[in-house]
């Protein structure tokens, strides 16, 4: 009974080292500096912050399992907004042109260094590694050396816009809080049904403690969090986008066809093809989907800062290729859940930001996201060696 | 002359299984020995005791070499004495030059004014010259390995053996990826060495080279030493008779076969070496497989077996593929994977590790892998349904196993198999090729299989066995196909065919060959009587 209590402590590991980051920040900074960390406004700030690595988590998360790895995100997001920022202020483009745009030329992107890793198998590594340069040296060309900005009002809204308030209660905005709390219970509902559902298969059920636990430390957070962006300025349209996608992309690899397969082809990648499965092309199309998220997350980017610039994006991709394998997804491929590099990707999110807030040097907190990226991998192949 | 080596009394057990028993094996000061046996008969694993890749005190018995007690510790320490092994699977670096590869581990340092560590070049290429000349070949010695065809690297091989000042050669099937001329050429320096003083023990199938190079034979069945022939008395015969005869009794399950009409054809299959141009893999190879009946393979490394099944299943391997391939008399597609599949054909491999199995996944998710559209509604899968699939399979191949949520990796090689197993039957195939199907696995779970494969039959389904192992062959099949060389070498039916026949048939249809000059495999195609 303990060593299984035990084993499921390890599978939540992550979540419990992200509420233990958190407690431990609320702490320090009450006492150091007598602010509130978990004030309304910094976890305002925290979504708006980490939107961009957590929508392209989602993306590396498959181009990982898959195999494979992409370094030329940061460039992409460089990239794409300024492609977002020509079209919109130097030519007055309207957001609803702009966007499916701007996601068409990401997506093209992703077709361009799919075609050379899937079919011809020229290694992800290199071929990205060319991208980075190639959409660096684009972004450059393309602004010209300079900023573009600042964007209408319709197309900030994509980053700093809140989902208004319908019942016109103000504070706390009544909308949010009906959204949040309506998201617990369907959350409690599915992992309730999940687990009856294990019971009937025959597999040995999380233990009920476990079980109880996990789902009030995610509901709880869930409507606090809520509550106080409730008493703020209300839930961030970013934060729709993101918790759309990411509900999306985990039934999508955890239940359709296409998302096994991915695994699959992760897990023996010739196993898969004498399976009938057809590894080109699904390597081919996890790259296409991680150009379109770069895209996204380069207009909300742009967005966020008002104006594109020729660094837009630069390191993003280790941040985001950081997450993911904090997440607990392998090097080797196969292995990694969408719901692991969320909380992966918040815990790099909440230590910036913590760090930040405690006027930690940037070198320090370079060292720090750095060793805490190797402790969170060592601790999962320790885990897997035991 | 003097005996160089004795191993007396040779016993080496693994997990489960006895792999040496008892064996002994004398070999003379300057002679060529050649050890003859079926595969898994235990020839390399008695190799790999002389050499020291099994250490001493792992295994029971006495090894004394030039008048000595051996104890190995390591495959250094008997390559410092002179024993130097060489195996099937050549250890060259392929984009390092001939120099290179030849001192490898052994590099020419220390004498040169730089000091330790330092690799003295004019000396290593003088070396290298000399060695390349002793073993007949004319390449520079800055030639990448990569760029020298098989029987030049095998020479390579002997050339390192000699930079180590080797007494004692062991071949593990030197000859069994070469092409005629360089198996000539191969066996002529082992004579060459001969007269030098080396002493060769040479592993080998092929009877016709023993005839010419030997000087002794022992033969090794089951894992214990049955005779050891003097020239005067080595006869394919003798050979083939020592090598096979055991009892056969009980090891099949019984199965009245219920032959139909034809299910699978296949006409004038052609295949080339997916890398190496020009080089024909199969040649001209018809054959079908009947609903209800059991079509064998036997055959060795290098008859083209697998490259047969895997260039039928989706074009696996090769390029240049040509051929009809036929269902129920219908031309079908078997261009890839997925429409072989549609088609009716399944393929298990022979490596079900890294061919067959995604071993970190649980045994549902390798159950369903190959029929994703079968427990799943426009692309959504149904975990119920897939569960219910993968229980059911489990229930009637009886896998063991506490729950199918257990990763493959975590099975036994049998339970392993009837994962693979029930993969290709959720896809519910006409015909299964099923490649050494019993490859691995102990004897209780080969009987295990052999009863699924007899149920296939009995269903009205074709199986194409493909085995190494003969008497498997022989107990389970209705018909066998004889390959060589990746030619149809002669077809013999459950009534005619003998262990001795098969071996005949590979031996002369590669006789055959060499006469008609190998241009046309039809002609090779020759009816056992």
């Amino acid at each position: 009974m303990t060593a299984r209590l035990g084993a499921h402590l390890r599978e939540n590991g992550m979540l419990m080292a992200l509420v233990a980051i958190v407690l431990f920040f609320t702490v320090v900074v009450q006492l150091t500096l007598g602010v509130d960390f978990l004030s309304a406004q910094n976890i305002t700030n925290l979504f708006l912050q980490n939107s961009y690595v957590i929508i392209m988590a989602l993306g590396m998360l498959l181009v990982i399992v898959a195999g494979h790895i992409d370094l030329s995100i940061g460039s992409v997001v460089g990239f794409t907004g300024a492609v977002a920022a020509v079209l919109t202020v130097n030519m007055g483009l309207p957001v609803y042109v702009v966007i499916p745009a701007v996601l068409f030329v990401g997506m093209l992107i992703g077709a361009a260094q799919g075609y050379w890793i899937a079919y011809w198998r020229i290694p992800s590594f290199i071929v990205t590694l060319a991208g980075m340069l190639v959409f660096r040296g684009l972004t450059l060309w393309l602004l010209n050396g300079q900023n573009i900005g600042p964007f209408p009002k319709s197309f900030q809204s994509l980053s700093t816009g809140f989902i208004p308030d319908v019942f016109g209660v103000d504070k706390p905005n009544m909308t949010a809080l009906a959204i949040v709390v309506l998201a617990a219970l369907v959350i409690i509902f599915i992992s309730w049904r999940a687990r009856k559902s294990d019971v009937t298969f025959g597999i040995a059920p999380e233990p009920m403690i476990m079980f109880a636990i996990r789902n009030l430390i995610v509901a709880a957070a869930l409507i606090f969090v809520g509550y106080k962006l409730a008493t703020f300025r209300g839930l961030p349209n970013v934060v729709i986008v993101l918790s759309i996608l990411t509900i999306v992309y985990a039934f999508f690899t955890e239940n359709t066809v296409m998302g096994r397969r991915i695994y699959a082809l992760g897990g023996n990648e010739k196993a898969a093809k004498l399976s009938g499965i057809k590894t080109d092309r699904l390597v081919f199309l996890t790259f296409v989907n991680m150009g379109v998220l770069a895209a996204l997350a380069g207009m909300i980017v742009a967005a966020r800062l008002n104006s594109a610039t020729p660094k837009a994006g630069g390191g993003f991709e280790l941040d985001v290729i950081a997450a993911v394998f904090i997440g607990g997804a392998s090097m080797s491929g196969g292995v990694g859940k969408i719901i692991g590099v969320v909380v992966g990707a918040l815990i790099m999110g909440v230590m910036n930001n913590g760090m930040s807030i405690l006027g930690i040097g940037i070198d320090y907190q370079q060292v720090i996201k750095g060793l805490v990226l190797l402790a969170a991998v060592i601790f999962d192949v320790y885990n897997k060696n035991k | 002359m003097a005996a160089l080596l004795e191993m007396r009394g040779i016993t080496k057990v693994f997990p489960g299984v006895r792999a040496l028993d008892n064996v002994t094996l004398t070999v003379e000061e300057g002679e060529i020995h050649a050890i003859c046996g079926e595969n898994g008969a235990g020839k390399s694993t008695l190799m790999k005791v002389l050499s020291g890749i099994y250490p001493h005190g792992s295994y029971d018995g006495e090894i004394i070499y030039d008048g000595a007690v051996l104890a190995n510790r390591s495959i250094r320490d008997s390559e410092a004495k002179g024993i130097i092994i060489i195996h099937q699977e050549l250890a060259l670096v392929p984009l390092l030059s001939i120099a290179e590869n030849l001192f490898l581990g052994n590099e020419v340092a220390g004498k040169s004014s730089l000091g330790r560590g330092v690799i003295s070049w004019p000396e290593t290429f003088q070396k290298t010259e000399r060695l390349l000349a002793k073993v007949g070949l004319t390449d520079a010695p800055t030639t990448k390995v990569e760029k020298l065809g098989v029987g030049k690297q095998q020479l390579i091989e002997i050339a390192k053996a000699l930079a180590k000042n080797v007494r004692l050669l062991i071949l593990d099937e030197p000859t069994a990826a070469l092409q005629e001329n360089d198996s000539q050429k191969l066996l002529d320096l082992l004579l060459e060495l001969k007269a030098q003083g080396v002493t060769s023990i040479i592993i080998s199938h092929k009877l016709n080279e023993i005839n010419r190079v030997a000087d002794r034979v022992t033969v090794i069945r089951d894992g214990a030493s049955i005779s050891t022939l003097d020239k005067a008395d080595i006869t394919e015969d003798r050979i083939i008779r020592d090598m096979v005869g055991r009892d056969m009794a009980n090891r099949y399950p019984a199965r009245t076969s219920n032959v139909g009409e034809v299910l699978l054809e296949v006409q004038d299959w052609n295949v080339w070496h997916p890398e190496q141009a020009g080089r024909q893999m199969i040649k001209n190879v018809a054959l079908n497989v009947r609903r209800g009946e059991i079509v064998g393979i036997p055959g060795l490394m290098g008859t083209g077996r697998t490259e047969l099944a895997m260039s039928l299943f989706g074009r696996s391997y090769g390029k240049n593929i040509s051929g009809q391939v036929k269902m129920a008399g219908r031309a079908v597609d078997c261009s890839t994977v997925s429409s072989a599949i549609a088609a009716g054909l399944s393929y298990v491999t022979e490596d079900r590790k890294s061919l067959g199995l995604v071993l970190e996944e649980p045994i549902v998710r390798n159950i369903s892998l190959a029929n994703l559209e079968g427990v799943s509604t426009r692309g959504v899968l149904d975990a119920r349904r897939e569960t219910q699939v993968a229980d059911s399979y489990r229930d009637q191949l009886a896998i063991r196993t506490p729950s199918v949520f257990q990763k493959v990796v975590n099975l036994s090689g049998g339970n392993q198999q009837k994962v693979v197993l029930s993969k290709w039957l959720f896809t519910d195939p006409q015909v299964l090729i099923l490649d050494e199907p019993t490859r691995g696995i102990d004897v209780g779970a080969k009987f295990e299989i052999y009863s699924i494969m007899n149920d296939l039959a009995d269903q009205g389904r074709g199986v194409l066995m493909i085995s190494s192992e003969m008497p498997e062959l022989l107990g389970m099949c209705d018909r066998i196909y004889v390959m060589n060389e990746g030619a149809i070498v002669g077809e013999l039916t459950r009534a005619e065919a003998s262990q001795e026949k098969i071996m005949a048939l590979i031996l002369t249809g590669k006789e055959t060959q060499t006469k008609n000059g190998g241009e046309n495999g039809r002609k090779t195609k020759g009816r056992a009587a």
